[in-house]
C-alpha cells in the first residue's frame, strides 16, 4: 500500500503524480482522501467540512458542464449551480465561494484573466489572484484535471477536492467517482447539514499534518 | 448545422469570461453563405494570435475560418511551424500532429468521424507549412491523396522554415538565399500542384492571400469538393516577412507582386471533371434558391 499522501502544496515545482507514488483509485462507492481510500459518505462530509472551513471555498466548472452539449450536462450545470448556492448560503460570515469557470484548455495568451477564470495550463495563477484555499473541479476532463491538480499541488497551498464523472483522480487531495446529479445535490446535503458546526478558518486543521 | 450546437448551459452563463459570451451570441455558427465579410462584424474564430505582427499567415488564418462552410463540424489538423502557435487560440477543435504526418492523421480521423457520426457530414481540413507538407511530410501528403482521402490539404507556402529562423524548404524558389541557407537554393521549386493534379486531387488552386474574396472561394470549393468527391489541395503563399527581409507592412505588396501574371504565384486553378460538374451544380442550385427568395419577397 503506498505511504504517499496527497496534501495540499506547495510541495515542489514538479510534485510527483500521485499514482507513480502506488496510490490507486477508489472502487465504486469509495472515494480518497489524501490518498486513503474511503467510504464515499466519509468523503462527503470531510468535503464538506473543508469548504465551511476555508476562506474562499471555489468551484471550478471545466467544459463537460459548463458547455450545453446534451441534456445530461445540462442537469449536471443546474446541480452545480445549486452546490454553489449553497456555499454561498452555508459559508460563515467572512468567506467568499467563488465560482470560476474553465471554459476550455486552450493556453490563453498574452494572460488569462484570473478573476474571471482557470485554465489548466496554469491554474495557480487563479488560485493566487484570489486566495483561494479550497477548491473543486467539476467537469473538467481527467487529463486536464490531473495536470491542473498537479500544478495545484505543486505552487499553491490549495486544498484540492475532484468530482469526477471516472474513475476518480489520485492526484486531488480528496476525489469522488462516477459523478451524478444525484452526487452532487448529495454533496450539497451535507454541506446544509453541517452548516454552523465547523469553525471558520479552520481549514488547515483537514489538510495539515506529516506525511504517513 | 446550427448555433444551438454551441451554447453555454443557462446556469453559467453570466459567469463566463466576455469573449465565450460573445463566441455563442455573435459568432457565425450556422450561417448559411458565411464568409470574409463576417470579419470585423461578426464574433471571429480567431482573434488573438501569437504571430509576428503583419504576418500574412494571420491574415490567411482569419479568411479560412470566415469561409469554412461549418467550423461546428469541421476539426482541422495542423502540424509543426508557425501554425502550431495559432491553434491553440483558434474557436475550431483542431489536432496538432506529429511533424509531416498531418495527412495520415486527417485520414484517420475523417474515416472514424464517419463512423461515428453517420448522420452527419464532418469536414476535416489539414493546415500546414510547406515543411511539413512538401518536405518531411510529402510521403504522407501524396498517400492520402493516392488513397483518394475526402480531406482538403492547404499549405501555408512561405519558401522557407520561417519558425526556425530560415533553412531551405523544397518549396523555396531557386537561387534564394535564406538566413540559413547562405549558398542559395540550387533546384527549382517543387511544383506541387502539378504533382497533387498527378496523384487524383480534384481541385487545385495556387494563388497568395492578398485577396480575402479569392480565399473565401477557393476555402469553400475546396472543403464542399472534399466532402463530396474526393481530395484538394490549397498552396497560399503568405509570405515569412521576417525571413525575406521585409517590413510589417509590406506583406500585402510582396503577395501582390508574386501574383502577378508570370510571377509564381500567378492564380492557378484545377477541376477534375466531376469537380467541374459538381460546382455547377451547387451553382445552379444556389440561382434557383436566390430566385425562390426573390420571388418570395416580390410577392410580400
Amino acid at each position: 500500500m503506498s505511504q504517499y499522501s496527497v496534501r495540499p502544496g506547495p510541495e515542489a515545482f514538479l510534485p510527483p503524480a500521485a499514482a507513480s507514488m502506488g496510490n490507486v483509485l477508489p472502487d465504486p462507492g469509495q472515494a480518497h482522501i489524501n490518498g486513503r481510500i474511503v467510504p464515499e459518505e466519509e468523503a462527503f462530509a470531510h468535503g464538506a467540512r473543508v469548504f465551511l472551513s476555508a476562506k474562499v471555498p471555489t468551484i471550478f466548472p471545466g467544459p463537460l458542464v459548463l458547455w450545453a452539449w446534451n441534456e445530461k450536462a445540462k442537469r449536471k450545470a443546474t446541480a452545480i449551480k445549486h452546490l454553489y448556492d449553497t456555499m454561498k448560503e452555508c459559508a460563515p460570515k467572512g468567506a467568499t465561494p467563488m465560482l470560476i469557470p474553465m471554459p476550455d484548455y486552450r493556453p490563453k495568451y498574452p494572460k488569462i484573466n484570473p478573476e474571471v477564470e482557470i485554465n489548466p495550463n496554469h491554474p495557480n495563477l487563479t488560485i493566487w489572484h484570489n486566495k483561494i484555499d479550497a477548491c473543486i473541479f467539476v467537469g473538467v476532463h481527467c487529463h486536464q484535471a490531473n495536470l491542473s491538480l498537479k500544478i495545484i499541488r505543486g505552487g499553491t497551498n490549495c486544498y484540492t477536492m475532484a468530482m469526477c464523472a471516472q474513475a476518480g483522480h489520485e492526484d486531488a487531495c480528496l476525489s469522488f467517482r462516477d459523478l451524478t446529479v444525484e452526487k452532487i445535490m448529495h454533496f450539497a446535503e451535507w454541506v446544509k447539514k453541517l452548516k454552523g458546526s465547523v469553525e471558520f478558518n479552520s481549514i488547515a486543521q483537514y489538510t495539515n499534518g506529516a506525511r504517513t | 448545422m446550427s448555433k444551438e450546437r454551441i451554447q453555454i448551459c443557462p446556469e453559467f452563463f453570466d459567469i463566463m469570461p466576455p469573449e465565450y459570451q460573445d463566441l455563442v451570441t455573435n459568432a457565425t455558427w450556422g450561417k448559411e453563405g458565411r464568409g470574409w465579410k463576417d470579419v470585423g462584424v461578426n464574433k471571429e474564430l480567431i482573434e488573438q494570435h501569437s504571430l509576428c505582427a503583419g504576418c500574412p499567415e494571420s491574415m490567411a488564418f482569419r479568411y479560412i475560418l470566415a469561409s469554412l462552410p461549418a467550423p461546428e463540424d469541421t476539426v482541422m489538423v495542423g502540424s509543426t511551424g508557425c501554425t502550431s502557435l495559432v491553434f491553440p487560440h483558434v474557436g475550431v477543435h483542431n489536432i496538432h500532429s506529429l511533424f509531416g504526418n498531418q495527412n495520415a492523421i486527417a485520414s484517420g480521423l475523417k474515416r472514424a468521424l464517419m463512423v461515428r457520426f453517420p448522420d452527419r457530414v464532418k469536414d476535416v481540413v489539414v493546415l500546414a507549412g510547406d515543411g511539413a507538407t512538401v518536405d518531411i511530410g510529402l510521403d504522407y501528403t501524396l498517400q492520402s491523396w493516392f488513397r483518394q482521402e475526402k480531406f482538403t490539404t492547404i499549405c501555408f507556402d512561405n519558401e522557407l522554415y520561417a519558425n526556425t529562423g530560415g533553412q531551405e524548404s523544397g518549396l523555396m524558389q531557386k537561387g534564394f538565399v535564406a538566413k540559413m541557407a547562405p549558398v542559395g537554393k540550387k533546384f527549382d521549386k517543387v511544383r506541387l500542384p502539378e504533382i497533387a493534379k498527378e496523384s487524383g486531387c480534384h481541385y487545385i488552386v495556387n494563388c497568395t492571400v492578398s485577396k480575402p474574396s479569392l480565399v473565401e472561394k477557393v476555402v469553400r470549393n475546396a472543403v464542399l469538393i472534399a466532402r463530396e468527391i474526393g481530395p484538394t489541395y490549397l498552396q497560399l503563399y503568405t509570405p515569412c516577412i521576417l525571413e525575406i527581409g521585409k517590413n510589417s507592412m509590406e506583406g500585402l505588396q510582396e503577395m501582390r507582386d508574386s501574383e502577378k501574371p508570370g510571377e509564381r504565384f500567378a492564380y492557378k486553378e484545377f477541376m477534375s471533371d466531376e469537380a467541374k460538374a459538381f460546382l455547377a451544380d451547387l451553382a445552379e442550385k444556389d440561382k434557383a434558391k436566390k430566385a425562390s427568395a426573390k420571388e418570395a419577397l416580390a410577392q410580400a
